[in-house]
């Protein structure tokens, strides 16, 4: 008993239950999938399931169009989102607290209400569904997402650097693109990481808000793990695990050094 | 008005912000080529009329002339100013070379002439060979140093500097000090200094403006500041000394202490309160009690390096504090001495309480936010707003502000060297003083107290 007190007094003991919770839900899957990836449906190892997705245009062509499809979003939701923040950022502290509130009270109902309420609102408006239909839903789904950190990252810059180089002679224009844009990089590169990496892995947005008629990479993990193509599925899965993996490995270092530079 | 010695002119600036008033109709004049040092406890207003200065802020009312043009409605980047910050403000996303070269880019200078004048800052400052290193890669004292040469590479008509010092260690900051003053005589533009150390301030100025509550208390060279400081509170604020209450007895000769002594002012008529100043510097202290002006016991001693500070009581209890280079035991009877010279007689700004009130009935009056007991006041009918007056021992002090009338914080503190004399800022900001024996620290908030027959009343 009084070990057991000991070790529950430790508060590195209470992280025990998480650890459990991520070791079974979450390395355990990751660890399946990388063995079921570089398996044959017989078993054995075997790399025939990247050859089929090299070989096969099909997986490949909806990979290439769900990676546009993303950097379209991502894109939109920049140009969208960074006046957003910079505006934002401006704001009295209490008015733009409430304002962040605002864009992100939508994201306390679940997505798939949303994008049906948005497939309802096309309906009404007698809007096509599709590739159209697909940018907005993302981009609405999204864009708090890179509104945020951009704002962070603004908002808690030293405003003294602004100052200093307005005394210098800059015109606001100036202050803006010499000092104010390059500092809030850190915010921008997190805010694209946001938006970016779970854009590619989508898979309901993009089946109701195109009836099904445009695939994403999502889609097909998904149909072919549904039809009990369980390797191919993990192969896929893999493939895109890594490239989101190297985008993020890439982005962390730049933001590291930015960072850095805030302190 | 115009007059060309001056770079600066402000005339009558007050500026607002939505709870208090920053600057109260503060006016100033800065000769060209000169080093003003603006001096003042914090939140006396200093760096408010400072960003003024930069542009930064703009004022409530009332006018700043740079260089013969008007700066109202001018934004800082056309203004022919140029700062440095108190926490440098150096840009993160660029190295030395390109923070200094900033300021030059924007306006266009061709390649070379920027490399040319960006080395010679570097030079002045003394960071010749760190033009690629990044800035955060810098210590407190190399960042201020290039935060320096970003500003005077732009050769500005006058250099603001915000508590540039006030961030580095002690060494550091008297280094500093000496190569702000050579770079001050070599570039032979107008420095606008910023501080609240009185020091500093005395080390490196030519004149010194000190500031408190929003307004100008004194303008001055550091000798005039120092030896006739105008009032009680730039006395106490720049260097150490005993202020105490007097009585001006006729010209030459004032009253302290319950004794006379001579002295060599004039002017303030006969039997006129005054506060008098006397720097412990200036008390001569010697064993023999009887051949001395007046006498007391050593309370205290301690050793500050090139003198003793010693604190001497008399039989009054007056206590003085002194500074000689020989030091005398605690409890040795002592005898001190005060040259006329010496004594410096200041103008009371207030010998009584005065606030504005209106009569509740016969016995009440409300001021400071509340109700006040009164005597019986005849021929003054209820509604009518009267002046109240009330001597500063009369304010009784509780610790809990619930306990008493109306409530206030401890704004100020001077030590009169037998009594505390404090401001105290009632929750309606008004300021009443205070004269009493208790201790109290700054910002304590007290309950106020006043005794119904100490209240004098009239009708406006």
């Amino acid at each position: 008993m009084k070990r057991f007190m000991k070790f529950f007094n430790r508060r590195r003991s209470w992280s025990l239950p998480y650890v459990i919770f991520m070791a079974i839900f979450v390395v355990m899957p990751l660890v399946l999938i990388m063995i079921y990836a570089f398996q044959s449906k017989d078993g054995s190892f075997s790399m025939e399931n990247f050859h089929r997705f090299i070989n096969q245009p099909e997986a490949a062509n909806t990979f290439i169009y769900s990676i546009g499809i993303a950097l379209i979003t991502t894109i939109i939701c920049l140009i969208l989102g960074y006046p957003a923040a910079y505006i934002l950022s401006r704001l009295k502290l209490s008015t733009a607290r409430l304002v962040v509130m605002l864009f992100i009270l939508p994201m306390w109902i679940n997505v798939l209400v949303r994008t049906l309420a948005t497939v309802a609102l096309f309906d009404f408006l007698r809007l096509p569904l599709g590739e159209g239909a697909l940018i907005f839903g993302m981009v609405y789904n999204f864009l708090p997402f890179m509104i945020y950190p951009i704002y962070n990252v603004l908002q808690k810059m030293d405003g003294s650097l602004i100052e200093a180089a307005e005394d210098l002679g800059a015109t606001p224009r100036q202050v803006f693109t010499r000092v104010v844009f390059p500092l809030s990089t850190p915010g921008i590169v997190s805010g694209i990481m946001m938006v970016f990496m779970p854009t590619i892995s989508t898979f309901a947005i993009s089946e109701l808000l195109t009836m099904n008629n445009i695939k994403l990479f999502g889609t097909t993990i998904q149909e072919n793990i549904n039809n009990g193509m369980w390797h191919y599925g993990a192969a896929l899965s893999l493939i895109m695990l890594i490239i989101i993996g190297i985008t993020s490995l890439f982005t962390d270092s730049s933001e590291d050094g930015a960072n850095e530079g805030l302190l | 008005m115009v007059n060309s010695n001056y770079i600066i002119e402000i005339t009558n600036v007050t500026k607002n912000f939505p709870d208090k008033v920053v600057l109260d109709n503060v006016s100033l004049s800065v000769r060209k080529g000169e080093f003003l040092t603006i001096l003042g406890p914090s939140g006396c207003g200093k760096t408010t009329l400072l960003r003024l200065l930069a542009g930064f802020n703009s004022a409530s009312s009332g006018e700043i002339v740079i260089g013969g043009e008007s700066m109202t409605g001018v934004p800082p980047h056309l203004r022919p100013v140029n700062t440095v910050f108190q926490r440098y403000a150096l840009f993160p996303n660029y190295n030395v070379y390109d923070n200094i070269a900033f300021g030059l880019k924007l306006q266009k200078v061709d390649k070379a002439e920027i490399e040319n004048r960006v080395k010679r800052a570097l030079k002045m400052v003394g960071m010749t060979d760190y033009e690629h290193r990044d800035v955060q890669s810098l210590s407190g004292g190399q960042q201020q140093r290039v935060a320096i040469a970003r500003a005077i590479v732009n050769r500005p008509q006058v250099l603001l500097l915000d508590e540039p010092l006030a961030a580095l260690d002690l060494k550091m900051r008297k280094d500093m000090q000496m190569e702000l003053k050579e770079m001050h005589r070599d570039l032979g533009i107008t420095f606008v200094y910023v501080t609240h150390d009185q020091e500093e301030a005395l080390t490196l100025s030519d004149t010194i403006v000190v500031m408190n509550e929003g307004k100008i208390q004194q303008i001055g060279t550091p000798t005039d500041i120092y030896n006739e400081p105008c009032n009680a509170f730039v006395a106490d604020f720049i260097g150490e000394s005993n202020i105490l209450n007097a009585t001006m007895v006729r010209d030459r000769l004032v009253r302290f202490m319950d004794k006379e002594f001579e002295c060599i002012d004039e002017g303030f008529g006969e039997n006129t309160p005054v506060d008098v100043v006397v720097r412990p510097e200036d008390v001569y202290i010697i064993r023999n009690a009887e051949a001395a002006m007046f006498h007391g016991v050593v309370r205290s001693c301690t050793f500050k390096g090139v003198h003793y500070e010693m604190f001497v009581e008399t039989p009054d209890g007056y206590e003085i504090m002194i500074q000689d280079y020989n030091a005398f035991e605690p409890g040795t009877e002592v005898g001190m001495m005060i040259k006329p010279a010496d004594i410096h007689v200041m103008r009371k700004e207030r010998t009584e309480n005065h606030v504005e009130g209106v009569m509740i009935d016969a016995t009440h009056v409300e001021i400071l936010g509340e109700q006040f007991e009164c005597l019986p006041q005849e021929g003054i009918e209820a509604g009518a707003k009267v002046d109240v007056a009330f001597d500063f021992s009369a304010v009784e002090l509780t610790d809990d502000p619930d306990d008493g009338v109306s409530w206030g914080t401890i704004r100020f503190i001077l030590y009169k060297c037998d009594r505390y004399h404090l401001t105290v800022r009632t929750d309606e900001g008004e300021n009443i003083y205070v004269d009493t024996h208790d201790v109290w620290e700054d910002l304590d908030e007290v309950g106020i107290t006043i005794s119904p027959k100490a209240l004098r009343i009239t009708k406006l």
